[in-house]
């Protein structure tokens, strides 16, 4: 078991189920990407150069300029084991790929784990801003921030015509991108997720499932961002994925208020089937698990189940992925293993829950 | 529907891409997704932006070939970090900076199929910024000059190329 803090806790304050808009938006994330002039991009950069530039960019943290920001934690990931890289993957802190493939890779988390700064990534510089609920614009604001304090220690790479400079051609100009994870049990059950779905992407947006293989969304989550980066200032941006999103979770609401008067007993008897199921299952598949947590977290935000709160169901939906299981058993497990640990887990929450009134 | 790869198994995984105006539909299986090596959107080895991204430059007309034959590959290879226009398409990644400059005129078509733009609007680093900013301004004020000429507000437009004149005065002055 690691000792490091971002390992002890499943859920960083950005999970908590709080936020406006919690029932149907869990989170709010904004990254920027930029790199330094003059400096190969990673990719291409030798490890010597790699370290240059990590050294350089974490003068910033290590010179206290961020302390106007928060606190924050340097993390070399050459420090990390595999499993704890694993566990920030899950946690969404880091990228898979500042996990497995960097040289010279960093991250600089701030204390409360809502802002995650990535060094040597696919970019140089990737600034993550991290909020619960739907608070895209705030999240945005911050990183904008933090890229300002950046920026007196960096020399960008920067074009006047083409803006800031990124490794990969679909990030130039603003380098941003933002986007927004969505529980959307009510446009699924209803059938009008494709339809839905479908018009997003003619707006220049992209949406795409988050957890589990293939185009299958497991747990009905959803993540919706910008696809354009270039040719829109960032407010333009913003505004689009904001009211676009704003539009999602109106029809989302209409859904799940239609379905609790035409088919309530239907509706009630999947969320208590699922609960059921979640309370005494001695194994449990993280595919059925991912479902099932997402009917009783509807059931929760319809007012059906009480004595269970949305941040237990947050709680459940990292602690549950296979990275944060071995982590917590503290062995290597195999895929029955995990199932019957991810199984007791469950129940063990719930349990609490149900003892605690929710509270 | 059937695979477009395999043309056995059911196609699993449809997604269109969409940019710019132009379609594209993708009808493949998991199976064939997975053996390319690209797996399925929304996981970490995803069938990438990258690769979807080299699959538009192998569409890029190359250069010279205007008589319609098979166009000569350019030896273009960035002077700065030495990454060649091939290795480019391949990752469907940039390996520095100057590699948008060397491989210029490959990179606008790209932007404008990526983002039906070529050109930036937003945020500007402060060190580079008051002059991109200046220069910015001249252009709104010169549509702007341009707007009042056919409305025939000459005096406003006067005013308006008094400003632009002194904006870009100080342009040139740095």
């Amino acid at each position: 078991m690691s000792n490091r803090s971002f390992a002890q806790h499943a859920l960083s304050d950005w999970m908590q189920g709080t936020g406006p808009e919690a029932d149907i938006v869990i989170s709010s994330r904004t990254r920027i990407a930029r790199n330094l002039r003059g400096h190969p991009f990673p990719m291409l950069a030798t490890s010597e150069q790699s370290s240059e530039v990590m050294e350089r960019l974490l003068t910033v943290p290590e010179g206290g300029r961020l302390n106007g920001i928060g606190e924050f934690e340097t993390i070399r990931l050459s420090e990390l084991s595999e499993l704890e890289r694993r566990v920030l993957v899950e946690k969404h802190l880091i990228s898979p790929n500042l996990a497995n493939e960097s040289r010279s890779g960093a991250v600089i988390l701030s204390r409360n784990e809502s802002i995650s700064i990535m060094v040597n990534e696919e970019d140089h510089l990737r600034i993550q801003v991290l909020s619960p609920g739907f608070q895209i614009t705030e999240a945005w604001e911050l990183a904008s921030r933090i890229d300002d304090i950046f920026e007196e220690v960096a020399d960008y790479a920067f074009d006047e015509r083409r803006g800031y400079l990124t490794s990969c051609p679909t990030n130039v100009g603003t380098g941003i991108r933002a986007s927004v994870m969505m529980h959307l049990p009510g446009l699924v059950l209803t059938q009008q997720i494709n339809r839905i779905l479908s018009a997003i992407t003619q707006v220049g947006l992209a949406v795409r499932g988050i957890y589990g293989e293939g185009s299958e969304a497991l747990g009905n989550l959803f993540q919706i961002s910008n696809q354009i980066t270039l040719g829109q200032s960032e407010h333009e941006i913003i505004d689009n994925l904001h009211g676009v999103a704003k539009q999602i979770i109106d029809h989302e609401r209409a859904a799940r208020s239609r379905m609790l008067q035409e088919s309530r007993i239907r509706l009630e008897d999947r969320v208590f089937r699922s609960y059921g199921i979640l309370s005494h299952a001695s194994i449990m598949e993280s595919k059925e698990s991912a479902q099932r947590l997402s009917d009783v977290r509807l059931g929760i935000d319809l007012g059906l189940i009480q004595h269970v709160t949305p941040k237990a169901m947050n709680e459940l939906m990292v602690l549950t992925q296979p990275g944060f299981l071995q982590q917590n058993s503290g062995e290597k497990l195999t895929a029955e293993q995990r199932d019957i640990r991810r199984a007791e887990l469950i129940r063990q929450h719930l349990q609490s829950e149900s003892n605690h009134g929710g509270v | 529907m059937l695979c477009q790869e395999c043309g056995k198994r059911p196609a699993t995984l449809h997604f269109t891409k969409i940019v710019g105006g132009e379609k594209n539909e993708f009808h493949i299986c998991e199976s064939c997704a997975r053996e390319k090596g690209e797996g399925i959107p929304g996981t970490a080895n995803g069938f990438s932006i990258h690769s979807l991204l080299s699959g538009l430059l192998d569409f890029e007309p190359s250069g010279g070939g205007a008589n319609g034959g098979f166009a000569v590959k350019q030896p273009a290879r960035c002077d700065k970090c030495g990454l060649t226009h091939a290795q480019f398409s391949k990752m469907g990644r940039f390996g520095c900076s100057k590699c948008y400059s060397q491989f210029s005129d490959k990179v606008d078509p790209i932007l404008k199929r990526v983002h039906g733009s070529t050109t930036h609007v937003g945020k500007i680093p402060k060190r580079a910024g008051t002059t991109i900013q200046l220069k910015r301004e001249i252009e709104t004020l010169r549509r702007e000059l341009q707007d009042r000429i056919e409305r025939e507000e000459f005096e406003n437009a006067a005013q308006l190329r008094d400003r632009i004149r002194e904006l870009e005065r100080n342009v040139a002055e740095g």
